[in-house]
């Protein structure tokens, strides 16, 4: 009996540390934080001035977080044709033959690839290819990264979809096909319609992940820390400026960047939410 | 055969050596031939796994749908040859109606009834759409019920309501005929009875070829009745005769309850 | 109602035209997607096999100047990577001891009290924690070792980062896994009387150690190749270092250093490709295991 309670008192206690680690991440990040807030304020966030020298020292966030974004949102753009076709492959079209397992396999070993390595390819195969597509900038810039990181994306949005499309009751599709629709036709006005919160919830999974992404970032859009004001415009996000001018950082500045972990945590953290909360509703 | 069954006159569809396998050689539906009469209710009796399901199916060519299975034979529906003529173009003149009420989830009741129309592309005036979905709601006696709720998700209806909507998005095509595969075997009896009776009120209008695991529904309702067994059909005739006095010995022990 | 039946054939060619088209562009789109894959172990292949040998496994990287004398002289750079091995090996290994136990037992605690609102909360937290940004990691291992504990640049620091990234994916390995366990075998194992803690050591977790195991082993491949917050707090090391308490290298790491250093760019293929066939092998042998088990 009693060694009972040890047990159930040792079970609790490992779930109660995986809450004090995140409420601990909480905390650090925001007393982290708390020295660029003051100094700065809501301009902290406002502010497109990012200005390390000393005596003139300005931190305002905007351009990276403006960097994030825009390159995340290209990034689904991107990968939505892709990852969509690719969970009809796997999920209707070839649904449990080989050849699904094969694509379905390939995709997930997408995700297995290291970001460096994506970094690599993108800087050594896709960046020339894209000069000699007359891309400006040598072609670094939010394109470039937002290629990268839509590839790899993929497998996030991929996996959750065409699990759920693959779910869509046979009978309903058998209704559909009754009435004499083609397969395509099916898909559009049946399949989808039903597995619609799931891929959805599979796109802002695989969007708050290309919100995170740092090395592959970091190596193609050319870390200028400015707003980018085109599409093929160099750029920074908040996870590649924080890779960059961790190394030299101290006192103001690396509160600065502390301040910018804070705000990809917690936007992180709500996308995520929104996505699990969307996947929980659907089971 | 025999001199009172199965001489049907300007049959709505006849069945000519239908062969199903799923298992090359091995047949689920083995050669069979049969008329189906025209404005009038025919079920397909006989034991779970005796074929009757995928001789219905393959009608309306749902097999399809899945590879490895192998459908051989010929439909002729109101005259012409439909073998080879293209799924999505016979599956509108053959309504079907499955065993689970399955309404599209994402779709309203009135985008349920005119499903068909919306899936094969079909652009219709919103009178008509009004009228084909007033029509058939009301030949499954449902539109009372539903009238006022229209726009709402077929999902909360009963399962009686539902596979009367299901009913309804068949009969929305205006089909040459219709296919229902134990279309009663998920609800309770009143729904039922409720669909029984719009059957037997259907057939008016419409020819109706049935699969019931359910003898006693098959007496109720059917004017002519199948008893299938083991892929093979074993009798085909009059309802009446085939209850009151079965030819074949497999008939009589299956009516008589010695197996199914 | 003719009217209709005319329409229909009429949309007929346009319809199935168009069924094969989408059927075309799912099936081109979907090679896209996976053309990235092939095209990068592609060029992982090509750029990097002639460098690899047993030097480059056993040997640490050579200095700049020899990597440019070598360069100059047309010869292949001598030296390996065996910093950057030991040093992913020994954080990978630390992080696991690490994050293994808290992750397993905490997957059973939400196992035996679904429902509950700790057990709830607790999930969510995982999932939400999952999500995190790995550089995020970084810059709180940075904050939690490296500046209080160890005081400088170490690999328990990079440990600690990459075991809070493996936590939520052992967490939720864990409670798919003992989900699937039927609840017959457990409660024949309590009605004999037998001690709940032997039951979790002696019933749940061998039966669902294939499970389990899946679960760590994918865990393990996804932080095999992070980079970002190991440049936080491991910050690398021209040596082998076995001590937690100093700055050590890793491969990822490695790969960066040789990135930015043009005598030694050519080193970051070879190094690329072992990186990824330790992630591609850890994939499939997972995959091989849960395929086993089901």
């Amino acid at each position: 009996m009693n060694s009972d309670k040890i047990t159930k008192g040792v079970l609790l206690l490992s779930s109660l540390l995986i809450l004090f680690v995140a409420g601990g991440m909480m905390y650090s990040l925001v007393e982290g934080a708390i020295p660029a807030f003051k100094s700065f304020g809501l301009k902290f966030v406002f502010s497109n001035n990012w200005n390390p020298t000393e005596g003139k020292e300005n931190y305002g966030a905007l351009p990276f977080i403006s960097g994030t974004i825009i390159t995340a949102v290209a990034a689904l753009l991107i990968s939505l044709p892709l990852s969509f076709s690719a969970s009809l492959f796997i999920g209707e079209y070839y649904r449990g033959t080989k050849l699904a397992k094969v694509l379905g396999t390939m995709v997930d070993l997408l995700a297995g690839i290291p970001s460096i390595v994506y970094g690599l390819w993108g800087f050594y195969v896709l960046r020339p290819l894209l000069i000699d597509l007359g891309l400006p900038n040598q072609g670094f810039g939010v394109f470039t990264a937002s290629v990268i990181l839509a590839i790899m994306i993929i497998p996030y949005a991929t996996s959750l979809s065409n699990e759920i499309i693959a779910m869509v009751p046979n009978e309903l599709k058998e209704a559909a096909y009754s009435l004499g629709a083609t397969k395509s036709e099916v898909i559009f006005n049946v399949v989808v319609p039903s597995a619609r919160s799931g891929i959805v919830a599979g796109y802002i999974l695989s969007f708050g992940r290309a919100l995170g992404e740092t090395m592959a970032v970091t190596m193609l859009i050319g870390n200028s820390n400015v707003i980018p004001d085109s599409f093929f415009s160099t750029g920074n996000t908040m996870a590649s400026v924080i890779a960059n001018q961790f190394g030299e950082a101290e006192g103001l500045k690396l509160s600065a960047l502390i301040a910018i972990g804070l705000l990809l945590f917690l936007i992180t953290g709500i996308i995520n939410a929104i996505g699990k909360f969307i996947i929980k509703k659907m089971a | 055969m025999n001199d009172n069954s199965v001489t049907i006159k300007d049959p709505v569809l006849s069945i000519r050596n239908l062969c199903v396998s799923y298992d090359k050689g091995k047949y689920a539906v083995d050669n069979v031939s049969a008329d189906i009469k025209r404005n009038a209710v025919t079920a397909i009796m006989g034991p779970s796994g005796c074929g009757k399901s995928t001789m219905l199916r393959a009608i309306n060519r749902m097999h399809e749908l899945y590879e490895n299975i192998e459908t051989k034979g010929n439909l002729i529906l109101n005259g012409k040859d439909i073998t080879d003529m293209p799924t999505i173009q016979l599956r509108r003149k053959v309504g079907m109606v499955f065993q689970r009420p399955n309404p599209f989830p994402t779709m309203s009741i009135y985008d349920n009834v005119i499903a068909g129309y919306k899936l094969n592309g079909i652009r219709l005036k919103k009178s008509e759409r009004d009228d084909i979905v007033e029509r058939s709601l009301s030949d499954v006696t449902l539109w009372e019920e539903v009238k006022d709720t229209l726009h709402k998700k077929g999902s909360f209806l009963s399962g009686g309501q539902q596979q009367r909507l299901c009913i309804a998005r068949a009969l929305a095509f205006d089909p040459e005929v219709i296919l229902l595969d134990e279309p009663t075997s998920a609800l309770d009896p009143v729904a039922t009875s409720k669909i029984e009776d719009l059957l037997v009120k259907l057939k008016e209008n419409y020819s109706i070829l049935m699969v019931t695991h359910n003898m006693s529904q098959a007496a109720r309702i059917s004017d002519y009745s199948m008893f299938m067994y083991l892929g093979e059909l074993v009798e085909y005739g009059k309802t009446k005769d085939m209850f009151t006095r079965p030819k074949d010995r497999r008939t009589e022990e299956y009516l008589t309850g010695k197996f199914g | 109602m003719s009217s209709s039946a005319n329409l229909m054939v009429d949309n007929l060619g346009r319809r199935t035209l168009k069924d094969k088209f989408y059927k075309v562009l799912v099936v081109v789109l979907s090679i896209v997607t996976i053309s990235p894959i092939v095209l990068i172990i592609y060029e992982l292949i090509v750029k990097g096999y002639r460098q690899i040998s047993f030097d480059f496994i056993l040997k640490t990287p050579p200095d700049t100047f020899e990597a440019m004398t070598a360069l100059s002289s047309g010869e292949l750079i001598p030296g390996g990577i065996a910093n950057g091995l030991t040093g992913t090996l020994l954080m990978v290994v630390l992080a696991s001891v690490i994050a293994i136990p808290v992750g397993v037992i905490t997957g059973i605690y939400l196992y035996e009290n679904p429902g509950k609102f700790l057990a709830n909360l607790t999930r969510n937290v995982s999932d939400v924690l999952q999500g995190v940004p790995s550089i995020v990691l970084g810059l709180i291992a940075y904050m939690w070792i490296v500046k209080p504990i160890t005081n400088g640049f170490s690999a328990l620091a990079g440990s600690v980062s990459l075991s809070i990234m493996m936590l939520p994916m052992i967490v939720r390995s864990t409670e798919e896994t003992l989900k699937m366990i039927p609840q017959t075998i457990k409660e024949a194992a309590l009605a004999l009387g037998v001690p709940y803690y032997k039951v979790i050591l002696r019933v749940l977790i061998p039966t669902s150690f294939s499970g389990l195991l899946t679960g760590i082993l994918l865990g393990i491949s996804r932080v095999l190749g992070e980079t970002a917050p190991l440049m936080l707090t491991a910050l690398g090391s021209t040596m082998i270092n076995l001590d937690i308490t100093k700055p050590t290298s890793a491969v990822p790491l490695l790969i960066w250093e040789f990135y930015n250093d043009p005598n030694m760019v050519d080193l970051i293929w070879s190094s690329s490709l072992l990186l990824m066939a330790m992630v591609l092998a850890l994939n499939l042998i997972s995959k091989r295991i849960a395929a086993r088990t089901k």
